[in-house]
């Protein structure tokens, strides 16, 4: 992006405000923010727009595959690291729909596909994507597992043969679905290119280096192509790591065009196949196709995404309220903590292990884990009464509420406030489900 | 066609080198940001150590039938992960807690003596929690071993003179511990230097949280505190342990409630081997691992990682 003063020196000078902003170099910083565009100003010349239109370019070009609401979404990243600014469009996953498989087989294997979805608190960790992949060689029946495939799944498609008539045969077949072309190798470029204009599809080149991927990519920029998705040829850990580093950093560091677009790898399938789709949610990667992903090989990889994308600037806190852990009834123990997430997750997690159901009541601390909290006053017996007049919790359970063992203290000004017998817990949160079956029995 | 930019990073720092066990492992070292050859020439994979416990209450059943019965013996344990070809034992010291067993710190300190001497590897070497009994757990662990070179954790703010003064005494290696926070760690670092430590002494522990508990936190912690290091900030450059045992903690690693999320062992496995993947890529010298099956992945992918192409 370029700075103020380069978008400055463009302008007209004049400060005619018909941009909307007081002077030109207002509207400079503007859009040096991002917050207002070249379009704007009617008096640039042509040339400046040009100029201004090449730096003002974000680093790297986001690319949909799919349409509408549930397009896969990949690229415009623009940062190395996400404490600088959130990742945002998280890595998207696809599974291999062959179409050696017989006509029920692809459609129990969507069906394999769409079943890879997991409900977690607030969001839904999904596979994004199926790919059907040429391994018959024939373009006929490429085309028709294409049309029975994206017949029973809604989401993005990709198709994957490296024969120009097989994918265009496939194409026709799915027509409207704007499906990835997957793709472009150095002997089969011109025609692959050829389909992606004539489709409107995004298009995936694979180069043998990094240096031949960009190549390609220039080349197909060049030739009118503005939606790809580069694959850098890696197969190892290594090569994964090291080149799509260096894309990434040629793209967002020295704004070098040729590989300002998403990655992606092809995986196969099994232990190294995870691990480079690991490796490649970390580290750079928008696209991932696996031959076969297991319920148990997805769950954490999902996991892993869902951390890696998240805003870095939220701070570390749960909402105040009671959380409900296993289902407790009127008698189950009342437990609380602070509303550092960390604490939270610990607590609850120990809570979990213990298989007895808990009613915990999250106090707000701002964030402060127990000592601290309780240091800053924010974690005394006054405020945890007040969390618990605020949520209810008491009317939930007629059990005692245990007090964490690091602030022990609180206990009998507590027991007074709330007229409810305190018991003191564990110091550390693993012993928790040690004491939780004490109390029970107790 | 243009040729690909140069994208090697310059750095001013790089991280210590500190000499653990009879002095043949080396843990730190990194001078650019891991595993990349093009700016990193240190080439030296991460060290990882196995878990020991030596009291297996709370220890979860799942992780415990992976040791073929030999985790009833702490020893016996540590030489097993020597077997596995782990560089370390990292050995959690629970019988001293008096709610337990209360084992005396001459008795724990016999443990760790003979896990050194059976294993010749590093030892890392955990309390139970209790401060007291830590200090003097600590005290006498650092006197009964005086021919490898111990990582003592560990430090904390509110408490880190004893283990200091122990591993002082006999030349060992303190682990100072900091709640997932680049500034807490770098006033650890402060707390221990200007309490005398040396900066081939040090080692920090800036909290990994595992995967889907805080991993992201941990992650980006992580990549500030090489960055920092890497640009400069010589209280930030001691190697980085990070600890991945929690994985098995996560309800949805371990849980076998529902059988859509498919089989828990090699999910929990691959709960800790991306938790552990994710510290290597944030800049982990040291992991601690309970999986071994977990270990021996992270393992091969670590060496591969490291070596240049
Ligand atoms: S419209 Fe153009 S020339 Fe007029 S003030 Fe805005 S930037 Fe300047």
């Amino acid at each position: 992006m370029a700075t103020a003063m380069e978008f400055f020196k463009l302008l007209p000078k004049t400060n005619c405000k018909d941009c909307g902003h007081p002077t030109c170099l207002a509207f400079a910083m503007q859009l040096a923010n991002g917050k207002a565009s070249l379009e704007d100003c009617p008096h640039i010349s042509e040339e400046s727009r040009k100029t201004l239109n090449e730096s003002s370019a974000p680093p790297m070009r986001t690319v949909r595959i799919g349409t509408g609401d549930r397009a896969a979404v990949m690229g415009g990243e623009t940062v190395l690291y996400r404490h600088e600014r959130r990742f945002v469009n998280p890595t998207v996953y696809a599974v291999t729909v062959s179409d050696g498989l017989s006509d029920e087989e692809i459609v129990s294997r969507v069906g394999y596909a769409a079943s890879l979805r997991f409900e977690r608190v607030g969001t839904v960790f999904r596979l994004d994507c199926i790919s059907v992949r040429n391994d018959s060689g024939d373009a006929e029946r490429f085309s028709a597992a294409a049309s029975m495939a994206a017949g029973s799944w809604d989401s993005p498609l990709i198709l994957e043969s490296e024969s120009p008539s097989a994918m265009s045969a496939a194409l026709d077949a799915v027509k409207g679905r704007r499906p990835l072309i997957c793709g472009a190798y150095p002997g089969n470029m011109d025609r692959m290119m050829e389909l992606a204009k004539e489709h409107g599809c995004p298009l995936a080149l694979r180069g043998g280096t990094l240096e031949e991927t960009a190549s390609m990519a220039a080349r197909a920029k060049a030739a009118g192509i503005e939606d790809m998705v580069l694959d850098t040829g890696a197969v190892t850990l290594k090569q994964c790591l090291e080149r799509q580093t260096a894309a990434r950093r040629a793209a967002v560091r020295k704004k070098f065009r040729a590989l300002g677009y998403p990655l992606m790898n092809r995986v196969g399938s099994g232990e190294y196949a995870v691990a480079l789709a690991s490796v490649s949610t970390m580290k750079y990667g928008s696209l991932v196709i696996f031959d076969d992903l297991k319920p148990y090989e997805a769950l954490p990889l999902f996991t892993l995404r869902n951390n890696i994308y998240t805003d870095p600037q939220v701070p570390i806190q749960v909402k105040q309220g009671v959380y409900p852990i296993g289902s407790p009834d009127s008698h189950s123990p009342i437990m609380f903590t602070t509303n550092f997430s960390l604490t939270y997750f610990t607590v609850r997690a120990d809570i979990e292990k213990s298989k007895i159901p808990v009613w915990l009541q999250v106090v707000n601390t701002e964030g402060l884990s127990v000592l601290t909290a309780y240091a800053a006053g924010k974690f005394d017996p006054e405020h945890v009464a007040e969390a618990f007049r605020e949520s209810g919790i008491l009317d939930k359970s007629d059990s005692a509420v245990i007090v964490p063992g690091l602030v022990a203290r609180m206990s009998g000004k507590l027991e007074e406030i709330i007229g409810r017998r305190a018991v003191v817990g564990t110091n550390e949160s693993k012993n928790i489900p040690k004491h939780l079956r004490e109390f029970m029995s107790g | 066609m243009n040729d690909i930019p140069q994208v090697a990073e310059k750095y001013k720092g790089e991280i210590a080198e500190i000499v653990l066990g009879k002095g043949d492992y080396v843990a730190g070292g990194a001078k650019g940001m891991p595993f990349l050859s093009f700016e990193n020439p240190s080439k030296r994979r991460p060290m990882i150590a196995g878990e020991v416990v030596d009291d297996l209450e709370g220890y979860p059943e799942m992780a415990a039938r992976m040791f073929d019965g030999r985790q009833n013996d702490p020893v016996e344990w540590a030489v097993m992960w020597k077997e596995l070809g782990m560089d370390a034992v990292c050995v959690r010291l629970l019988s001293t807690d008096p709610a337990r067993r209360g084992a005396s710190p001459e008795d724990a300190a016999e443990t760790v003596r003979r896990i050194a001497d059976r294993t010749g590897l590093p030892v890392i070497v955990c309390g139970c929690g209790d401060r007291a009994v830590d200090g003097r757990t600590m005290a006498a662990v650092s006197g009964a071993v005086k021919d490898s070179r111990l990582i003592l954790a560990k430090a904390e703010e509110e408490d880190y003179k004893t283990v200091s003064a122990a591993a002082m005494a006999n030349g060992h290696v303190v682990l100072g511990f900091s709640n997932l926070d680049i500034n807490l760690a770098k006033q650890m670092n402060i707390l221990l230097s200007d309490f005398g430590i040396d900066g081939d002494s040090i080692i920090m522990d800036p909290l990994m949280a595992p995967l889907g508990m805080g991993l992201d936190y941990s992650y980006s912690v992580n990549e500030r505190i090489r960055l920092a290091a890497l640009s400069g900030d010589g209280m930030l450059q001691q190697p980085m342990l990070c600890d991945t045992t929690s994985a098995w903690d996560v309800g949805d690693a371990t849980s076998q409630d529902d059988p859509a999320l498919g089989d828990p062992v090699h999910r929990a496995t691959w709960w800790e081997v991306m938790s552990a993947l994710a510290a290597m890529m944030s800049g982990a010298d040291i992991l601690v691992m309970r999986g071994p099956a977990a270990a021996d992945m992270v393992k091969v992918y670590a060496a591969e990682l490291t070596e240049a192409d």
